[in-house]
C-alpha cells in the first residue's frame, strides 16, 4: 500500500500539523512515511501545503506531481491542486470559503464542513482534526488507535489533556463527511 | 694573574638574566628594535612563572607575528587572518581548565578580524587577548593599518593618512572596554625596561584572572614601533612613538575589575 | 531497534551530532538549515552529554571555531546553507591544510548569490573540486533521506578522524525540511579530556609534560617543505579514493540505462525509475553516496558491460555529469537533466528526459 496525499490551505489552518499527525500514525503501525512541506516566505500567513506519503515500502520521491488524495482547504489550493489528483483518486474539501467548487468527474469528491463543525464544538483549533477524521473515513489507511498514539507522541506532555477533544473531533469528521 | 676566560664567568652564581625556557632557541624573525620579541618573551615568562607550561594553548595571527608559534614554546595554533578570537573561543569552551590566549597585530585584530574581536569580547570569552599595535602592516611591507595615525605615511597612504580619504585611526581598545564582557582592559608599551616591567605585570594580572576563573575577557594592548615600516632607526622610532602615538593611544589601565577607569 | 521518531532532516542531523558524541557545535542561522542550531539550543546537549553549543557571530567565525576546537582533538561540527558555506571556504582550506578533523554540513539552496531558499544541488563543484584555495579534497557524504541525515554523522566523524580531514555532509533544503521516520542510533560516549590527549598526539591541548609542544598550522614558507606536505596530502586523498567510495545500485541488474543521482534527486529518480519501468524501459539507478571520492569504477564497469547510456539527474546546470563523463571517457552516451534555481524535478519529466536525451537521442 502506498498513499500519496497533498494537504493544502492557509497557514494557521493546521495543515502541517495534520500531516504530521498522519505521518506519526503511519509510524505507529510500522509504515514508512514522509512529510514534505512547502517552506519559506510563502508560509508566513500565506498558503501552506504538505505532501504526506504513507507506504509499506521505502518511499521514493517525497515531492510529487500527482496524488492519490488531495485535501483542500482554500480556493487558491483548489485552483492549484484539483488537477493533480490521479484519475480514480480522491478530493476532500471544506466548502467554507470555496467559490469555485471542484468539477472533475473522474475522481471521487467528498465534502466536510470542518470549520463549521469545529466552531459548533467550541474550538476552531480542532478544525484540522475534523478534516483528518473525514479523510480517515474515506481512506482508513491508519487505525484510529494509532492516530491517538501518534498524537501522544507528537504533542508535548502538557497538551495531552486535549487528546480526548481531538479524538471527538476526528469522530465528528468521520460522521459528517459527505460524498 | 691567570687570564680570565668566558667559561669562568658563565657560572650559576653570576647569572643575572636567563631566557625563559618557554621561548625556543629559534632566531626571532623580527627586525632589530621591534617590540614583538619583548612582548613574546614577557608573555612566555608569565606563563612559566604561573606554572602553566603544560596547560596553555596560544593562538598566533597573520602578520609579522605569524610565526609566533615558532618562538613560543607551548602548544600553539596558527589562525587565518583575523580569526584568532574565534579559535580561542572554541578552545576555551572545549577545555575550560586550560589557559588560552591570542596574540594579534593591528590589521589582524582591528581590521579584518574586528567582528571576531568584538564578539569574543562581548561574549566575555574567558581568554587573554594580546594586541600589538604599531600602526602599520609590517609583514606585507608597510601598508596603512586601522590604527595608523593621521598624517602618517605608509605605502598605501603615501601622502599621509587623511581622514577624509582613509578614515580615522581606530581606538579599538577603548571600544572593547565599553563591552560588558571584558573585565580587564589595559594599554602598555615594551620599549623601555620600565615599560616592559609594567607590561609584564599587566600580562600577569590578565593570565591570573583567567586561571582564577574571573569571568570575562582580558585585553592587553601593547603600543609598539615598526622602525622598518616607519622608515626610522629603532631609537628614532621609539622617540616618534612616545611623541606621537602615546598622546593618541595613552598608556595605562582602561578597565579594571569590570569597571572603566574614570579619567580615560 | 533504536528509538523511532518523526523528524526533519535538520533535526535528525542535530540529534545525531549529540548521539555521535560530538564535543562542540558552532553555527550561524540560515534558511533552510536553521533547525539544526534551534534543535540543539532547545535540547541543551551541554546537560545531556556535556557538548558545547554556540551561536557564532558569522559563518566565518563558526568555521574558525571548528579550526580552534578541532585543532585540540575534540569532535566539532558546524552546518549552514550555500551562502554560508561559501563564507566558510577560507576556513575549510585552512582546516584541510592543517589536517584538522571536523564535520561541515551544507543544506544546499538555490544560487548563485543570495539565490533562494529552495532545494538545489548547485554546490557540487564547490564541494568536490576544492571550494577554497589550494590543492585539497574533502570526503563528501550525500544523504538522501532523513535516516541518512542521522546515520551519516558518525560516519563523517569516523572519516574525519581516520584521515585527519574536514568531511562534508551535503544535503539540500528538501532533505533538511522533510520529515521522515528515523531510527536513532544509541548514544555514543564522548571521549574524556584524558582520552583525547592520549588518542590524538598531534592535537594542541597543552604540551605533554617533558614532551615537545604541538603546532597546528597550514603555513610553511619553504616551498620545498610545502611541496612535501602537499604530497603527503595527496597520498592521503589517494588512500581515501581507494577505500571510501560509497554508492547504491537500485534495479541495475538488468538495466540498459542508468540514472545517476544523489540526495533528493536520487529520491525523485527512484520514482522516475518506477514510472519508466511501467512503460517497459529497463532503467536502473546508481545513487552516488560519496560525491568525493566518486564512484568512477562502478561507472567504468557498467560502461564495459555495454550500458546504453547514463542520465545524470541533478538540481544543477550539470556539475556531477562532468565526473560521469570522466569515468565514461566517451565510450557511451552521457547526458544531463537538471532543474535550476531551487526548482525540483518532477518524476515524470525525468522519464521524458531519459526518453528524449538517451533513448531517442
Amino acid at each position: 500500500m502506498t498513499e500519496e496525499i497533498i494537504i493544502a490551505g492557509f497557514g494557521g489552518q493546521g495543515v502541517l500539523s495534520m500531516g504530521k499527525i498522519l505521518a506519526y500514525s503511519g509510524i505507529m503501525q510500522d509504515q514508512e512515511v514522509s512529510w514534505m512541506p512547502s517552506y519559506g516566505p510563502e508560509m508566513r500567513g500565506g498558503t501552506a501545503n504538505v505532501t504526506v506519503i504513507v507506504s509499506d515500502e521505502r518511499i521514493s520521491s517525497p515531492t510529487l506531481t500527482f496524488y492519490d488524495t488531495a485535501i483542500i482547504l482554500n480556493q487558491q489550493s483548489m485552483d492549484k491542486f484539483e488537477e493533480t489528483v490521479k484519475p480514480g483518486g480522491v478530493l476532500l474539501y471544506d466548502p467554507n470559503g470555496i467559490s469555485k467548487h471542484p468539477s472533475r468527474t473522474d475522481i471521487t469528491i467528498y465534502k466536510i464542513e470542518g470549520a463549521k463543525i469545529a466552531a459548533d464544538m467550541g474550538n476552531t483549533k480542532i478544525f484540522n482534526m475534523v478534516v483528518l477524521g473525514a479523510y480517515l473515513k474515506v481512506k482508513p489507511i491508519v487505525k484510529l488507535e494509532n492516530v491517538i498514539k501518534g498524537l501522544k507522541k507528537s504533542l508535548p506532555e502538557r497538551y495531552h489533556k486535549l487528546i480526548p477533544l481531538n479524538e471527538d473531533a476526528i469522530t465528528m469528521g468521520m460522521k459528517n463527511v459527505i460524498n | 694573574m691567570a687570564e680570565l676566560s668566558v667559561k669562568d664567568i658563565i657560572k650559576p652564581e653570576n647569572l643575572v638574566y636567563e631566557k625563559t625556557k618557554l621561548m625556543t632557541d629559534k632566531t626571532l624573525s623580527y627586525c632589530p628594535g621591534c617590540g614583538h620579541g619583548t612582548a613574546h618573551r614577557l608573555t612566555m615568562e608569565v606563563i612559566e612563572e604561573l606554572g602553566k607550561e603544560n596547560d596553555t594553548i596560544g593562538v598566533a595571527p597573520v602578520g609579522c607575528s605569524v610565526l609566533a608559534y615558532e618562538f613560543m614554546n607551548v602548544d600553539m595554533q596558527e589562525a587565518a587572518h583575523g580569526r584568532a578570537p574565534a579559535l580561542a573561543t572554541a578552545i576555551k569552551r572545549l577545555w575550560p581548565g586550560k589557559v588560552v590566549f591570542t596574540y594579534q597585530g593591528d590589521g589582524d585584530l582591528a581590521a579584518i578580524g574586528t567582528a571576531e574581536t568584538i564578539h569574543a569580547c562581548n561574549r566575555g570569552e574567558n581568554i587573554v587577548m594580546i594586541f600589538v599595535n604599531n600602526g602599520i602592516y609590517g609583514m606585507t611591507g608597510g601598508q596603512m593599518a586601522p590604527t595608523t595615525m593621521i598624517g602618517m605615511k605608509t605605502s598605501t597612504s603615501p601622502y599621509g593618512r587623511d581622514a577624509a580619504l582613509n578614515g580615522h585611526p581606530l581606538k579599538i581598545t577603548e571600544l572593547i572596554a565599553q563591552l560588558p564582557g571584558t573585565t580587564y582592559v589595559t594599554r602598555q608599551a615594551v620599549h623601555t625596561p620600565a615599560a616592559a616591567r609594567k607590561a609584564k605585570r599587566a600580562l600577569k594580572k590578565a593570565f591570573e584572572q583567567q586561571i582564577n576563573g574571573v569571568p570575562g575577557t582580558t585585553f592587553i594592548e601593547i603600543v609598539s614601533n615598526c622602525n622598518s615600516g616607519w622608515k626610522m632607526t629603532p631609537n628614532d622610532a621609539n622617540n616618534w612613538m612616545e611623541e606621537n602615538m602615546f598622546p593618541f593611544y595613552p598608556l595605562g589601565d582602561i578597565k579594571v575589575d569590570g569597571k572603566l577607569i574614570e579619567s580615560k | 531497534m533504536g528509538e523511532l521518531k518523526l523528524m526533519k532532516g535538520n533535526e535528525a542531523l542535530a540529534e545525531a551530532a549529540i548521539r555521535a558524541g560530538a564535543d562542540g557545535y558552532f553555527g550561524y542561522p540560515i534558511t533552510p538549515q536553521s533547525e539544526v542550531i534551534e534543535y540543539l539550543m532547545a535540547e541543551k546537549p551541554y546537560e545531556r552529554t556535556g557538548m558545547v553549543v554556540l551561536q557564532a557571530e558569522s559563518e566565518v567565525a563558526s568555521i574558525n571555531m571548528l579550526y580552534g576546537g578541532g585543532g585540540t582533538g575534540k569532535k566539532v561540527m558546524t552546518s549552514s546553507s550555500s551562502p554560508g558555506i561559501s563564507l566558510m571556504q577560507e576556513g575549510i582550506s585552512y582546516l584541510a591544510g592543517a589536517e584538522i578533523p571536523c564535520v561541515v554540513a551544507n543544506v544546499v539552496r538555490g544560487g548563485p548569490g543570495l539565490g533562494d531558499i529552495q532545494p538545489a544541488q548547485s554546490d557540487y563543484f564547490q564541494s568536490v573540486k576544492g571550494g577554497g584555495h589550494g590543492d585539497y579534497r574533502l570526503p563528501t557524504l550525500a544523504p538522501s533521506s532523513v535516516q541518512e541525515m542521522s546515520d551519516f554523522v558518525p560516519i563523517a566523524f569516523d572519516l574525519a578522524f581516520k584521515y585527519r580531514t574536514p568531511v562534508l555532509i551535503v544535503s539540500d533544503g528538501l532533505i533538511g525540511q522533510m520529515m521522515e521516520k528515523v531510527e536513532l542510533f544509541d548514544q555514543m560516549p564522548r571521549l574524556t579530556d584524558e582520552e583525547v590527549f592520549e588518542k590524538y598526539p598531534w592535537a594542541t591541548n597543552g604540551k605533554p609534560k617533558g614532551g615537545e609542544r604541538r603546532i597546528i598550522t597550514s603555513l610553511d614558507l619553504d616551498p620545498h617543505k610545502l611541496e612535501k606536505h602537499n604530497h603527503k596530502l595527496q597520498a592521503k586523498y589517494k588512500e581515501i579514493t581507494d577505500n571510501e567510495v560509497r554508492y547504491e545500485l537500485i534495479d541495475a541488474d538488468d538495466a540498459e540505462y542508468l540514472f545517476v543521482a544523489y540526495g533528493s534527486s536520487a529520491r525523485i529518480a527512484q520514482k522516475s525509475l518506477k514510472l519508466a519501468r511501467e512503460k517497459g524501459i529497463k532503467v536502473g539507478l546508481l545513487r552516488i553516496i560519496t560525491l568525493w571520492p566518486f564512484a568512477s569504477e562502478i561507472i567504468n564497469e557498467f560502461t564495459e558491460k555495454g550500458i546504453k547510456g547514463f542520465l545524470s539527474v541533478e538540481m544543477s546546470a550539470g556539475q556531477m555529469v562532468e565526473d560521469i563523463k570522466l569515468a565514461v571517457n566517451g565510450r557511451t552516451k552521457v547526458e544531463h537533466f537538471g532543474r535550476l534555481g531551487g526548482v525540483i524535478h518532477s518524476p515524470e519529466e525525468v522519464v521524458e528526459a531519459l526518453e528524449q536525451k538517451i533513448i531517442g537521442g
